[in-house]
């Protein structure tokens, strides 16, 4: 059955789709990616809410039911969600993740740990296979991402642990030493076992003989809840089809051929026989429609409420000096925060999706539209606020029929100002899974891929500048005629 | 005869400095009164009093026997006509809707307002065309016209001016100052009127009241005050006016 066929039975039999999750970065994506397309071919109704961020943000969503499945690793599970309290084995994370209400429901096969590599020639030629080999070889070159250099776990415990006598050891950033690999800079670096570049630099990893680097099985976890029977039959197809061979072929097609991650998955399992179907893959012009729609809903809605909150607000500081004063700070401290920080602050209160990232834009909207009305409202001339206080009518039909349009090129700008802001800042809103164009731009950094990232960021860039048009030809509309014939002192 | 207006042992004070000391003023129905003096005197700031737009430190306005209070002044001021200085007109709207603002919140239907405004134009010199431009497109002397008409609209029963002729020419200025004459006695209505020059104040006044300092030094007649003043300062102030209109 299609996945699309199967998406709308899903609705007729109103049974909610399988929510499966991934991290941001590739070998999670692709994962997600098999996992939800070995759901659909077996007829559950599944969807795939890509790079949605790191371990934390993944296992809340489960825990909060906002996620169904996510690809996980036991390393992972036993110091980041268990804080080393469980050891890194199946027999103690199952009866550990029972209790939080978590399954194992798939043990994928390969294992993605921290490992050692040096290319495949030079290995072959010294005669290094594992770890141990490296003691024989003090004249060998290291160098090591700066993460593994600084790890407890990291570089200073593998030299105890294994006796290497090697001096010659330097930092420099993981995807530099790959290429300084290449180059012959030196021999030995780090890597994660199933990188794309082992299969591209043709590099041997290291046995680990010792057993120094944590086990890092892949797994798929599932929620207790979400674990019909049905789900599970689906799921335990997968149980040790993927190996470290397999994750790495597929790793090093997402990242040096940036095939995408649905086609990717949909031909390994075509090649394991668990699904024939092949993708639907939306061509540039329904992507950008899509991004483009997710965009707008993001901004516009977050607009409203600032705009909805942000009117009354400004209203009440001019009319209160003392308490305006106060709501003035109130909103200019949201607006000193990281916008990323008030991002995942929403995470523990609404959750993933579009709704956190609402509720943050919202809130960073919130100060250009306050500030602007309290400023609009208390800079109309004094003897434009006496001759409408003598008027004698009420102080609602002064607001409305003197005072509002007297500050409406101000309360507008302050709109603009903070639409503006809001097209920018929403682009991050798909790091908590909001989507919009910030979906590109993330999958574009993640798989150094320019032309992914330009599809995201120019859209935001022409929407914002259109934005901007927009709320000029609107100040002719809104702004009354009588005051764009004069500057308003 | 009865005034119009009482304002009753009446001071103010801004940041502890004393605007206006306590004085008792009555404004008589049916004249008009002119408040003269040098600047700072506290001519502004007893106009604003009268209409409830500053509030006295000690003593009570009384509107027609009624206290002015914060609660009844909305209601009062519809029944009061207020010229300001600049002419106090929104540039956001029309002259029309500058004028006809409250009389539509009060509920007045489309030909009422279209009537009366026709017989103010007529009152204040002003081709009907005026109506659909803005303050902006208007020049000093017609704003001040529109802004008579504004404060007449409702037929006030107390008319109250400030500085109208301020900042205008010495045409326009003289032009005007006969419009307003001339409207004052076809209205027959009471009038409050703030200006720095006496011959002015002699040709649209009935009495005028002579401020320094926040105080009344004299009040009575142009004429009084010429020939009967009643301490040094009036005389320095009626010197030094430099031309009076004959
Ligand atoms: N809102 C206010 N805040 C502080 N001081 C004020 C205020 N209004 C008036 N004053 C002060 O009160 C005194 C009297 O001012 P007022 O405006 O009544 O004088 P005036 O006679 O109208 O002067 P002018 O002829 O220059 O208009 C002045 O010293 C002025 O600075
Ligand atoms: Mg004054």
């Amino acid at each position: 059955m299609s996945l699309g066929a199967s998406v709308a039975l899903g609705f007729l039999l109103a049974q909610p789709p399988v929510q499966v999750g991934s991290k941001v970065f590739t070998e999670s994506v692709v994962l997600g990616e098999v996992a939800t397309r070995t759901l659909a071919a077996s007829g559950i109704p599944a969807v795939h809410r890509r790079e949605l961020g790191g371990t934390r943000i993944l296992w809340d969503a489960l825990q909060r039911g906002e996620l169904d499945a996510y690809p996980e690793y036991t390393g992972t599970l036993a110091e980041e969600i268990f804080a080393g309290r469980v050891p890194a084995t199946l027999e103690a994370l199952r009866p550990a993740l029972a209790t939080r209400g978590v399954r194992i429901a798939v043990v994928l096969g390969f294992v993605d740990s921290y490992a050692l590599g040096m290319k495949a020639a030079t290995a072959e030629t010294l005669g290094i296979r594992r770890i141990s080999d490296l003691q024989a070889h003090p004249q060998l070159r290291f160098a090591f991402s700066n993460e593994f250099l600084d790890r407890a776990d990291g570089w200073r415990a593998l030299q105890r642990a294994y006796g290497l006598p090697q001096t010659d050891v330097r930092g420099m950033d993981h995807d530099l030493a790959y290429r300084g690999l290449a180059a012959g800079a030196f021999e030995v670096t780090d890597l994660y076992s199933t990188d794309a570049e082992v299969q591209r630099l043709g590099l041997r990893v290291l046995e680990d003989d010792r057993r120094h680097f944590p086990d890092y099985q892949a797994l798929l976890l599932l929620r207790e809840a979400a674990a019909s029977p049905g789900v599970l039959a689906a799921l335990s197809q997968l149980d040790g089809r993927v190996s470290a061979r397999d994750m790495v072929a597929m790793n090093a097609r997402a990242k040096v051929d940036h095939v995408p991650e649905a086609r990717i998955a949909a031909d390994f399992l075509k090649a394991t026989g668990l699904d024939t179907g092949s993708p639907v893959l939306p061509g540039r012009a329904r992507r950008l429609l899509g991004y483009l729609r997710d965009h707008l809903v993001l901004v516009g809605v977050s607009l409203a409420g600032s705009i909805l909150v942000g009117l009354p607000l400004g209203i009440l500081a001019a009319r209160r000096p003392r308490l305006g004063q106060a709501v003035l700070a109130g909103v200019g401290v949201l607006q000193t925060l990281p916008s990323l920080a008030l991002l995942v602050l929403m995470i523990p209160l609404l959750g993933i999706g579009a709704r956190p990232a609402i509720a943050a834009l919202f809130l960073y909207g919130l100060l250009p539209v306050v500030r602007n009305t309290h400023a609009g409202l208390t800079g109309i001339p004094g003897e434009l606020q006496e001759a409408a206080e003598a008027l004698g009518v009420s102080r609602l039909e002064r607001l409305w029929r003197i005072e509002l349009p007297l500050a409406s090129p101000s309360i507008l700008a302050g709109i603009q100002t903070s639409a503006v802001i809001c097209v920018g800042t929403a682009t991050l809103g798909a790091l908590v899974g909001a989507g919009g164009f910030g979906q590109p731009i993330l999958t574009g950094i993640r798989l150094d891929n320019v032309g992914l990232l330009l599809e995201g960021a120019v859209p935001a860039a022409l929407l914002a500048l259109a934005v901007q048009g927009l709320f000029e030809g609107l100040g002719r509309l809104v702004i009354p005629r009588g005051l764009r014939l004069v500057r308003m002192p | 005869m009865r005034p119009l207006l009482l304002l009753d042992n009446v001071s103010r004070a801004f940041q502890g400095v004393p605007a206006v000391r306590p004085l008792t003023l009555a404004i008589p129905e049916g004249r008009t009164t002119v408040l003269v003096g040098p600047s700072g005197s506290g001519k502004s700031t007893l106009l604003r009093m009268m209409v409830g737009l500053v509030r006295p430190d000690t003593g009570q306005v009384l509107f027609e026997g009624r206290p002015l209070t914060a609660e009844s002044a909305p209601a009062e001021r519809r029944r009061m006509g207020l010229v300001l200085q600049g002419g106090g007109l929104f540039p956001h709207l029309s002259v029309e809707d500058n004028a006809a603002l409250v009389a539509r919140y009060l509920g007045w239907d489309g030909p009422r307002v279209a009537a009366r405004l026709q017989v103010l134009l007529d009152r204040v010199q002003l081709p009907a065309t005026v109506l659909r431009r803005y303050p902006a497109e208007l020049s000093g002397g017609q704003r001040q016209r529109v802004s008579l008409l504004r404060a007449l609209m409702l037929e006030p029963a107390l008319l109250l001016l400030d500085e109208p002729l301020g900042a205008l020419d010495p045409i326009t200025r003289s032009e005007l100052q006969e419009d307003l004459r001339a409207t004052f006695q076809a209205l027959g209505t009471t009038v409050v009127l703030v200006t720095h020059d006496l011959g002015e104040a002699a040709y649209l006044g009935d009495t005028l009241v002579l401020l320094r300092e926040g105080r009344v030094v004299q009040s009575g007649t142009a004429e009084d005050l010429v020939r009967r003043p009643a301490e040094d300062f009036v005389e320095r102030f009626v010197r030094a006016q430099r031309a009076l209109p004959r």
